[in-house]
């Protein structure tokens, strides 16, 4: 089993589209998927798929990461694509499989030109104005924070509970394994919430 | 631990955003993590539904919900905690999309369930569970293959139909959840008393 | 009205099988500079520690810390008392060790540019600066401990509180982190397994089943602690 998280897609980069500020370049992907979902019949949409792979390259985000970014799409866009072919014609499968393939490459590229702190602080900055509907932005900015430093230590207890339940000849029982994971999962919460509370933070 | 004593507000938000952070975390370590000890026809399976289900069954509706939020935002963000180590807002265009936004409502009902169960009686948790995590299940299949069929126009019923595939493995994860839930509230009865 | 006082305080905790007596009345007043609990596993010493700064509430009786109530005035009493906890890696919430620290100054520094040079010295005089950028979970278990204590004294605390800080740590660490404990200013309330440590402190409290068992000198007071053990 993994010990820790798999490499993400954020490529570092000094291009353009990694120096356009987070919440800006999210704008123009959502006016981006927006337009490329209005278009039809199949060569606008394939125009459309040429496009995005072009600013791919431009952001030199390497092919094998927009690969990385399509693989987990693969087989139900290849369903689809076969059902639309079937049902209604090859241009209105052209135009779904173009379609869906831009859309993903658009959002790749958006992701690995975007380092994940970066936007999560763009996050917490556009909960700004919702502060007078009770939303505490640096509330969330800590949820962020606390979650991405819990990752490791959770990877550990899942892997010292499995080894435990090894130990014991238990590797299959799902109790033996799940049970105490989630246990320990909520005492380490609740010591991190002490720790929080210990040093002051929700005082405020 | 006896932390959990103090009934004062501070706590309470302290601790629940631990909680929160903390099983957000689970969920991610389940998603990427194809190996725990789960396979169905030897095929391994991610346990993503199942952190998600397991984090409406132990924290209950509300805290349940926002932790999804929470990991579905930090994994849109581009934190590789998507199953099978994906992530990015690419998960959430179009084709599949509609699973990830059933996601908290999975956990809210289940927590509604739990919270109605655990007031009457903590030994019936575990099926009440189940039943909660049947109708999260339904409404899971029904987003997901709606929004396939929104996106691509096809028939809905055929898009149901061909997620069933998915019904087996599922219902494992929930029974899981179910099992490990009622162990957890056992080991921690303050949890969802405190809880809203 | 310095110094840390429990009059007749009470604390019962929810369980599975009903109510459990964790303190049974318990009273004392805590003014030395050097404090140390020790007694058996589920004595109720680290539950005592953690009435000091309202991490838990006493269910009868009075916690005061420099004259103010635990219960009425917590973001105050917090605001005096530093906790340093046994788990290392649970008492670090940010994922680098200068965001961690930075956490702590939140209150105390304003300024986001002052903040992170307070953080580089604060990490310096620790001998963490090289690791500023570092993942926390990187760091090994002293390294933890250290950065958890820096990060508590940097809130600058009057009293620091420590729940069996070195039980996790292998010798070198523990040597290392007890004599940043023993070297501070503040007043220092130690909850600790290890007898050479209370040994060091200038009064002992031998915590048993609930109540204050022995409460005096450090040699006697492990001496009490020894027999009570040896004999059942």
């Amino acid at each position: 089993m993994r010990r820790s998280l798999p490499l993400g897609i954020y490529r570092p980069g000094s291009t353009i589209w990694h120096r356009i500020p987070a919440g800006p370049k999210l704008g123009l992907v959502v006016l981006a998927s927006i337009a490329v979902v209005a278009l039809r019949g199949p060569w606008p949409c394939v125009a459309a798929l040429g496009v995005a792979l072009g600013i791919s390259l431009w952001a030199r985000v390497p092919p094998q990461v927009v690969w990385r970014g399509l693989r987990p799409f693969l087989l139900v866009v290849a369903i689809l694509g076969a059902f639309q072919w079937w049902q209604r014609g090859w241009p209105v499968a052209v135009e779904v499989v173009a379609t869906t393939v831009a859309l993903v490459v658009v959002a790749t590229t958006f992701t690995a030109t975007t380092p994940t702190d970066r936007l999560l602080d763009a996050i917490v900055r556009g909960l700004g104005p919702f502060r007078r509907i009770g939303v505490r932005p640096e509330k969330v900015a800590l949820a962020f924070s606390l979650m991405i430093t819990a990752i490791p230590a959770i990877f550990e207890i899942a892997h010292e509970t499995r080894e435990a339940a090894k130990a014991r000849g238990l590797e299959r029982s799902v109790r033996a394994n799940l049970s105490p994971m989630a246990i320990r999962t909520v005492a380490h919460a609740y010591e991190t919430g002490a720790a929080l509370h210990a040093r002051g933070i929700g005082d405020d | 631990m006896t932390s959990t004593d103090s009934s004062r507000a501070t706590t309470v938000s302290t601790t629940d955003l631990a909680l929160i952070a903390t099983f957000a975390a689970l969920i991610a370590v389940c998603a990427v993590s194809a190996a725990l000890p789960f396979g169905v026809n030897g095929v391994p399976v991610t346990l993503q539904l199942f952190g998600i289900f397991l984090a409406g069954a132990v924290l209950g509706a509300k805290r349940g919900f926002f932790t999804v939020v929470l990991y579905l935002v930090v994994g849109a963000a581009g934190l590789p905690i998507f199953a099978g180590g994906s992530s990015g807002i690419a998960q959430f265009s179009g084709v599949t999309g509609g699973y990830l936004f059933a996601f908290p409502f999975a956990a809210l009902i289940v927590g509604l369930a739990v919270e109605r169960a655990h007031r009457r009686n903590v030994a019936i948790t575990a099926g009440v569970v189940v039943v909660g995590g049947l109708v999260a299940e339904t409404v899971v299949w029904l987003v997901g293959a709606t929004g396939i069929s929104l996106y691509a126009d096809t028939p809905l019923w055929a898009t149901i139909k061909s997620s069933f595939a998915y019904v087996p493995a599922d219902l494992a994860k929930l029974a899981a959840a179910a099992v490990v839930a009622a162990a957890v509230h056992r080991a921690f009865p303050a949890l969802l008393t405190r809880g809203r | 009205m310095a110094g840390i006082s429990f009059d007749d305080v009470t604390v019962t905790a929810e369980a599975a099988g009903g109510d459990v007596v964790i303190l049974r009345h318990v009273s004392a007043e805590l003014t030395e500079r050097r404090v140390a609990l020790i007694g058996g596993n589920g004595s109720g010493k680290s539950t005592l520690a953690r009435l000091i700064n309202g991490l838990v509430s006493a269910s009868s009786g009075v916690v005061t810390v420099d004259g103010l109530d635990v219960s009425d005035e917590g973001p105050a009493v917090r605001r005096r008392v530093g906790f340093v906890f046994t788990q290392p890696a649970a008492q670090l919430v940010m994922p680098t060790v200068a965001e961690d620290i930075a956490l702590s100054l939140r209150r105390l520094v304003p300024d986001k540019h002052e903040r992170q040079q307070r953080v580089l010295s604060i990490l310096d005089s620790y001998g963490l600066a090289h690791l500023a950028a570092t993942s926390v979970h990187a760091l090994s278990g002293g390294q933890q401990q250290l950065l958890a204590l820096a990060g508590v004294l940097a809130t600058e605390p009057s009293i620091v509180v420590a729940d069996e800080p070195t039980t996790l740590l292998d010798l070198r660490n523990s040597v290392i982190v007890a004599d940043r404990l023993f070297a501070l200013e503040q007043q220092l309330v130690l909850v600790t397994h290890d007898l050479d440590l209370a040994l060091r402190c200038e009064r002992v409290l031998v915590i048993e089943d609930g109540a204050i068992a022995f409460d005096g000198e450090p040699a006697a007071a492990v001496d009490h602690y020894r027999r009570s053990v040896a004999t059942p």
